[in-house]
């Protein structure tokens, strides 16, 4: 059963694939049959997936002994690459999140967008297709068995996010500040593809060192990987080693499909496509890539530190990851669009798992990846069910009341938000935040208060305090107090096909979690989620003091957001408690900057925009008013005056050359005519005159015509020969 | 006592001067026909002379002269039927009136 299943775990992205081409193709006019036909491969690929999963979960010793299964593709030069999959831990697991989340999302689509009312979306089936598409990308990475396909996987879904996030590309706004989907769009693909660029120069650098892209020629060789932390990297990487050089260049790919910091602009921009492409780009798909990219390459990150005591790429990613997780947490505790809330948070979330990627808490990371997967798309898909209970309202300020009127929604969404928070015990968020932190605790009482692991902790954990705070605004702004919009008070529960995968993702939300409890508290060789994926790494060891404090600060977060926003919920046109406390305390320039995202788009606009455009600029100049142009012109002009000087020169001296020429011929003709007609003429008529003659006056008297003269002669002629020869 | 060579060789050279002489001098067409063949006959009595004098074994000079004997009689013949052609075109046999070469 189990080789039967891993025999057939290509068929995961192969299903969607298909329904991506058969409705693109042939079913774009037929909206049950297109949504069916998506979600119908979706359900294939999550049956497949699981037996996949439980098949892995199932073999012993298999994060010792991972499956690869690979067939030549293409041979280049002296490489032959092969296209395949490869069964480990962490593919499994990410395997167990991907097909049940993109299926919970695809049947919610089917109530999101429409389906069977009269505002059904009128590229409804086109809709299912480009989904379907990227669970292709995204399952396609996962099973992936080398960078390359990996690559390959990771750019469909770039093309998908572009696609999704434009999808209703025809919507303008009013304010003209404000982005549109469109325009969303293209700063997604183009922001990321910064981020691709470094990855695939990573990929290139990793290729010249190997030769090879797949994971048993290099991340899971681990003879090739100590020789390649031994092995200088190119000067520009100072003294670091090529592992270590590869690494950070591969995270830049993380930065920018992940959404961290400096690259994170696009993601709350995205927020422009449909939500349920929300929750599949930002929690289930496409910023997870980016995480369990990372954690891929994690053996090429820790052989450094087994190897040296320290790797420069990971204090990067570590460093990198905990900014992006305090600075994003600061911006969406002042959002006021529901979903832009829950972008930042995203963004604020991943930079939990790099950060714990950065200090080396693998296991850690792999587990909020998963856990954070079920909450997020929760919450994306709560916000998505507000919304069009709200007819399309986004804004918090406008809602309020709708516990009584969306229950379902409701509770579901408290569900995910106490997740996100990590509400102690009882959420999944609480398990696997809670082993960040105390790994982070960890790394920094061994290594001392100024180390990074130290501001990593630090970072965290006010930003676990300000994710309790701004979910509790959230969930009391949106749900709690009297409606303040008269959409709000319009609002109606969501369709049975949205709130039923939302029911369902609520119970992961709660109880995921389990799976991965400290051992100290279950008993030791009982944290089954550690035991499967991380049975190389040493377990994180629970503390006391970590757990208390962030379990303090998550309750203490959603009572102090539950105090200012819930306990007297605002009325309508009320300003928010949080901006008119911080304007008192004379911090109303740091609100407005958290307000403003702290100008990123304004400083990216002013820097790189208007810099490309500033360099565009230059570049037409240089080419049409500066240098190119005018030197054309100027050849030109050169090229004129030769010609004409050419002409002239033609003119005065070539043709009268020819004329000459033609005149002398002439003149020799004359002259050779003269010749002819005297001296040839003469010369010819001179010799017939000179035979006439002979013949005339010599010979026609010796031809008399009488034989006995000729006979005489013979005669005489044959007597002189024979007297000569007789003489001589 | 056998006659020497010489001696026949002395009538040959007289006969074939006397044919040439006839050949030169005649005017009439048929004389120079006759003049024609005793310079052939003369050559015969050469050939003759020669085989018996010299090589008796290979026939030779025997052959040769009978050869000699058939063209006379061809020319002969083929030389007659000239002159009674120039005969019936131009009713003379005189050889200087036949100076048709000369045309």
């Amino acid at each position: 059963m189990q080789d039967f299943f891993f025999s057939i775990t290509w068929l995961v992205p192969v299903f969607p694939f298909l329904a991506f081409l058969i409705i693109i193709l042939f079913t774009q006019n037929n909206n049950k049959l297109s949504h069916s036909l998506s979600i119908g491969s979706m359900v294939l690929s999550w049956l497949v997936g699981w037996g996949v999963v439980f098949s892995a979960i199932a073999t012993p010793h298999l994060g010792e002994h991972p499956i690869h299964f690979s067939v030549p593709w293409f041979p280049t030069g002296t490489t032959n690459f092969e296209i395949g999959f490869s069964i480990d831990p962490l593919m499994a697991v990410t395997l167990f999140m991907v097909p049940f989340v993109c299926l919970m999302i695809f049947i919610y689509s089917v109530g999101y967008m429409g389906y069977g009312t009269d505002e059904v979306d009128p590229r409804y089936a086109r809709f299912f297709a480009y989904i379907a598409l990227f669970a292709t990308g995204m399952l396609g990475l996962v099973i992936s068995e080398n960078l390359l396909t990996l690559f390959m996987s990771w750019e469909i879904m770039g093309l998908c996010s572009y696609l999704l996030i434009g999808f209703w590309f025809e919507k303008n706004y009013e304010d003209p500040n404000k982005i549109t989907p469109r325009q969303a769009g293209l700063k997604a693909f183009l922001v990321t593809k910064v981020g691709d660029l470094f990855l695939m120069l990573g990929l290139i650098y990793l290729f010249v060192e190997s030769g090879s892209l797949s994971y048993a020629d290099t991340l899971f060789n681990h003879e090739f990987l100590a020789e390649l932390a031994h092995t200088p990297a190119l000067p520009i990487f100072g003294g670091w080693s090529a592992a270590s050089a590869i690494a950070a260049l591969i995270f830049g790919g993380t930065v920018g499909k992940s959404a961290q910091f400096p690259l994170h602009v696009w993601l709350p921009d995205a927020m422009e496509g449909p939500t349920p492409v929300s929750a599949l780009i930002h929690a289930a798909t496409m910023v997870s890539a980016g995480v369990f990219l990372v954690a891929r390459i994690f053996p090429l990150l820790s052989v450094v530190v087994e190897l040296e005591h320290h790797n420069p790429t990971m204090g990067l990613i570590a460093f990198i990851g905990a900014f992006t997780a305090i600075f994003s947490s600061l911006i969406a505790i002042t959002q006021n669009d529901i979903k832009g809330v829950l972008a930042f948070s995203t963004i604020s979330q991943l930079g939990y798992m790099i950060a714990a990627l950065g200090i080396g808490a693998y296991v850690a990371a792999t587990f909020h990846l998963i856990t954070h997967a079920f909450f997020k798309a929760l919450l994306f898909m709560g916000s998505g069910s507000v919304i069009v209970g709200c007819h399309h309202e986004q804004n918090m300020m406008e809602m309020g009341g709708l516990k009584e009127k969306m229950p379902r929604t409701f509770w579901t969404f408290v569900a995910g938000g106490f997740a996100l928070s990590g509400f102690p015990i009882i959420t999944a968020g609480f398990w696997s935040k809670d082993e960040i932190l105390a790994h982070a605790w960890h790394e920094f009482m061994n290594e001392g208060v100024m180390s990074w692991p130290f501001f990593v902790w630090l970072l965290l954990t006010i930003a676990a305090f300000l994710t309790a705070f701004y979910t509790a605004r959230q969930i009391s702004l949106t749900f709690l107090g009297k409606p303040r919009g008269h959409h709000a008070e319009h609002a109606h529960e969501s369709p049975n096909t949205m709130t039923i995968p939302l029911i369902i993702l609520a119970f992961f939300a709660v109880t995921l979690g389990f799976v991965g409890i400290p051992e100290e508290i279950i008993g030791y060789g009982n944290n089954w989620f550690h035991n499967f994926i991380g049975h190389e790494y040493p377990a994180t060891p629970l503390s006391l003091p970590v757990m208390l404090l962030s379990s303090g600060l998550a309750v203490g977060g959603l009572g102090i957001g539950w105090l200012v926003y819930g306990r007297n919920p605002l009325l309508q046109g009320e300003m928010d408690p949080l901006e008119s406390g911080m304007k008192k305390i004379r911090l109303g320039w740091l609100y407005e900057a958290m307000r403003n995202k702290f100008y990123f788009d304004e400083l990216y606009q002013a820097t790189f925009i208007k810099g490309s455009v500033k360099l565009a600029d230059i570049f037409y100049n240089f080419d049409y008013h500066w240098v190119i142009d005018p030197f054309i012109n100027l050849v030109a002009r050169i090229s004129r005056g030769i010609s004409d000087l050419m002409n002239q020169f033609d003119e005065k001296i070539v043709d009268r050359l020819v004329n000459l020429t033609g005149l002398s011929g002439i003149r020799l003709s004359d002259l050779g005519g003269i010749t002819d007609n005297k001296v040839v003429d003469g010369l010819v008529n001179g010799i017939a005159d000179v035979t006439g003659w002979v013949g005339e006056n010599v010979l026609r008297p010796i031809q008399t015509g009488k034989v006995q003269n000729y006979l005489l002669i013979l005669l005489i002629s044959m007597l002189a020969i024979i007297g000569i020869y007789l003489v001589y | 006592m056998t006659i020497p060579i010489n001696w026949y060789l002395l009538v040959a050279a007289a006969l074939f001067c006397i044919g040439l002489y006839g050949v030169l001098s005649r005017r009439n067409a048929i004389g120079i026909l006759m003049g024609i063949e005793l310079m052939l006959n003369a050559v015969n009595i050469n050939l003759i002379a020669f085989w018996r004098y010299m090589d008796q074994v290979r026939l030779t000079g025997q052959i040769f002269a009978i050869f000699v004997f058939t063209v006379a009689a061809a020319e002969v013949a083929v030389g007659l039927a000239l002159v009674i052609a120039i005969y019936r075109n131009r009713a003379t046999i005189i050889v200087e009136e036949i100076d048709l070469l000369k045309e």
